[in-house]
């Protein structure tokens, strides 16, 4: 009896000190509702990263939003409160990362956003200290697209985008970058993803005869516009922006999406990049783990986010060890430290350099410009 | 704005509207026959286009399996029922449609190949799979809380949406498809052109219109169904089953569903999630009509496919706000002229 006793106690203290010294990652993404097609692919590489840190185990506690600011902010409460996580990732779009802001901040736990905008880690924000991101903010490849405009002769541009964050986000970005180049916004149209049809947008683009058009929508939507534009007989350029970058976009576009122009993290394009570029061997070695597990042609850049937040992870948390015990308050803020200190870590969408000031930390090498030629995604010179 | 856009935007307009109508058509016999506010009525557009598309992609799509499992669930329902009732005969039937039915189809379609099939055998394979889902969705749903009030039928009605676009998502994945052209050939009319597959999709909507009108006027069971419609209990005193004729109009909402996500996929992109908009759209022509009117209905949903394509050129960014906007008129405008009767619960 007594024995039993003492090895249950002994038990006990082993799996609570186990558990105490893992690493819980919690992880928030929109697997399901109107961005799973973001969603999914980080939801898969989250799977594919390690479960064992300098020598730490490693927890992931995945949870779905369903694209849905309110669950989101739930979800991290749950993490933090009930969980415990030491950092958490996700969630996979802007309006839910920046409702997790203030929770991130109030919890003092770090986390590295897979969402687009740059308000996210807004340095003028004191909350933001808590809180990092791994995609190219939308200025830097609204930017690449003006500079794209402006060598190929750009004048005027129609724009059409989404009728919700990702569409209203991107003209704001893209006006001041096209400000910047003098190139004209001769039309601001919108539409919604599930939409059947553009007619009307499209016949009031055409109507002021811009020299291109740019489509911000994200997934196979973004492919509806260029359809109609197409068939109503436009013959300018088109730009999209890195929202398509799968290959649902080039199924569902065809033959309509050919020409294409898009900047892109340079992981799209991995294989045409120069040995020299850092980027690539890291963006190689992202796909074919994704495509062992997943099958060839399945890779989305989508989840090449993910796995960067997770090389960020793997760069900070031995730093972080060094101070402070998983699972307590001091280790947060070490990681929190060791994250803003990350330098020269190569992720499959660019090299990482942060700053207190800077919680991306990408410069230009993180995108490249590419065209749709022959179906595929070809680097542009 | 000149008249070349004008046509062009009308011709867009009725294109829309026409599927719009259908669904409208398809909501207002629902709601008559069974009380049900079909929230899930944009589902079997989404279900339609999107098997047909995984049929010319050379997958095998998720509605079989789902049509499999809800037949087992429906046969395994039906056969205890039946059992009670102590009315064993009725078994070849239950076994025949819930069991035999989806293991010939997956017979066909895992043994077949449809990828080769010519486009009308996808078509005429796609609806054989997703139709017979009305049905057993009402006998499964809705046929055990045929008496509950219309407002735990409308709950009812938005959980099985919900758990279809689940499945839908899972069957399809977030990313949408589209499928060929029924034809391709287009014809010049002056200013416009106007593209085959529109007149597919107008032609279709009338043809089907006239032959549910035939249905209703010249065959029993459309009687049967209108009888229902109109009085319920005085149709059962006549000895009309109440659950053949729920059973039926599911049916008829699933095929008119399933085939106008046949029309329109080769003129947009359809996401496991598209049908829920598109059923709304039909809705607010079902509201229009008083959800019993079809001809005021379909008239409604063709004007909200006008006023859609017209807003989308004017304000794009308030064109849904500007659709739904419209309900709040014509509601005002109906509780003012007619005559109000509370609802017996």
């Amino acid at each position: 009896m007594q024995v039993k006793k003492i090895a249950v106690a002994v038990i006990g203290a082993v799996a609570a000190f186990a558990a105490q010294a893992d690493i819980n990652v919690g992880v928030t993404l929109s697997a399901t509702g109107p961005a799973a097609s973001l969603g999914i692919p980080e939801k898969n590489t989250i799977a594919l990263l390690p479960t064992s840190i300098g020598g730490q185990k490693v927890h992931y506690i995945v949870l779905d939003d369903a694209s849905d600011t309110t669950t989101a902010v739930k979800n991290v409460r749950k993490l933090i409160s009930e969980d415990k996580v030491d950092i958490i990732i996700g969630s996979t779009i802007t309006p839910n990362s920046l409702a997790m802001v203030d929770v991130v901040s109030e919890g003092e736990t770090p986390n590295i956003s897979l969402a687009a905008s740059a308000k996210i880690i807004d340095p003028a924000n004191p909350k933001t200290k808590w809180v990092f991101k791994t995609p190219q903010n939308d200025g830097l490849m609204a930017a690449a697209i003006a500079d794209h405009m402006t060598a190929a002769g750009v004048k005027t541009v129609g724009f059409i985008g989404f009728n919700d964050a990702y569409g209203e986000g991107w003209y704001q970005v893209f006006v001041q970058a096209a400000e910047k180049k003098g190139i004209k916004i001769a039309a601001s149209e919108r539409y919604n993803r599930a939409d059947t049809s553009v007619t009307g947008q499209v016949l009031k683009l055409m109507s002021v005869k811009p020299d291109a058009v740019l489509v911000a929508g994200s997934g196979t939507p973004a492919a509806l516009p260029q359809a109609t534009l197409k068939e109503k007989g436009y013959t300018g350029k088109y730009y999209q922006t890195h929202g398509v970058a799968n290959n649902d976009f080039l199924r569902v576009g065809g033959k309509n999406v050919e020409g294409t122009f898009l900047p892109a993290g340079p992981m799209l394009v991995a294989s045409q990049l120069p040995d020299s570029n850092p980027v690539k061997k890291s963006a190689n070695e992202y796909i074919a783990k994704y495509e062992a597990a997943h099958g060839k042609g399945s890779v989305a850049t989508f989840g090449g986010h993910a796995w960067d937040a997770g090389l960020l992870l793997q760069a900070a948390v031995p730093v972080a060890l060094k101070k402070a015990q998983p699972g307590s308050k001091e280790f947060r803020a070490a990681l929190r430290d060791a994250l803003e200190a990350t330098k020269n870590v190569a992720g499959a969408h660019g090299i990482f350099n942060m700053s207190a000031g800077d919680h991306l930390g990408f410069d230009n090498r993180a995108r490249v410009m590419v065209q749709v030629e022959n179906g595929a995604w070809k680097l542009a010179k | 704005m000149d008249l070349q856009i004008a046509l062009l935007l009308s011709q867009d307009g009725i294109t829309n509207g026409a599927i719009y109508a259908l669904l409208s058509l398809a909501l207002v016999l629902v709601f008559a026959v069974t009380r049900v506010i079909f929230i899930p009525q944009g589902e079997y557009v989404a279900f339609g286009a999107l098997t047909l598309a995984s049929f010319q992609a050379g997958k095998t799509p998720g509605t079989l399996w789902l049509l499999i499992g809800a037949g087992v669930i429906t046969a395994i329902v039906d056969l205890v029922a039946a059992a009670r009732a102590g009315k064993m005969k009725r078994l070849p039937q239950i076994l025949g449609w819930n069991i035999v039915y989806p293991a010939v189809l997956a017979a066909i379609v895992l043994l077949l190949k449809p990828t080769g099939l010519p486009l009308l055998a996808q078509v005429v394979l796609s609806l054989a799979l997703v139709v017979p889902l009305g049905p057993m969705m009402y006998r499964l749903a809705f046929q055990p809380l045929a008496e509950a009030s219309s407002l735990v039928l409308l709950i009812v009605a938005v959980a099985v949406h919900f758990a279809l676009v689940g499945l839908g998502l899972f069957f399809f994945g977030a990313e949408g498809s589209r499928t060929p052209a029924f034809s391709d050939a287009s014809f010049d009319l002056g200013m416009v052109t106007v593209n085959g597959q529109t007149l597919w999709v107008v032609g279709a909507s009338i043809a089907l219109i006239a032959v549910l009108y035939q249905f209703f006027e010249r065959t029993i069971y459309g009687k049967a169904l209108r009888a229902t419609a109109i009085n319920r209990t005085g149709a059962r005193l006549m000895g009309i089953s109440t659950v053949m004729a729920g059973k039926l109009s599911f049916l008829l909402a699933a095929l008119i569903g399933a085939l106008s996500g046949i029309l329109i996929a080769p003129i947009t992109t359809i996401y496991y999630d598209t049908g829920f908009l598109i059923g709304l759209k039909g809705f607010v022509g079902a509201i229009v009509g008083g959800l019993a009117s079809y001809p005021i209905a379909a008239a409604g949903a063709v004007l909200v496919g006008l006023l859609e394509a017209f807003s989308s050129f004017w304000a794009s960014a308030f064109k849904e706000v500007i659709v739904f906007t419209l309900i709040i008129p014509v509601l005002l405008w109906r509780s003012l002229t007619t005559h109000h009767v509370e609802e017996d619960e």
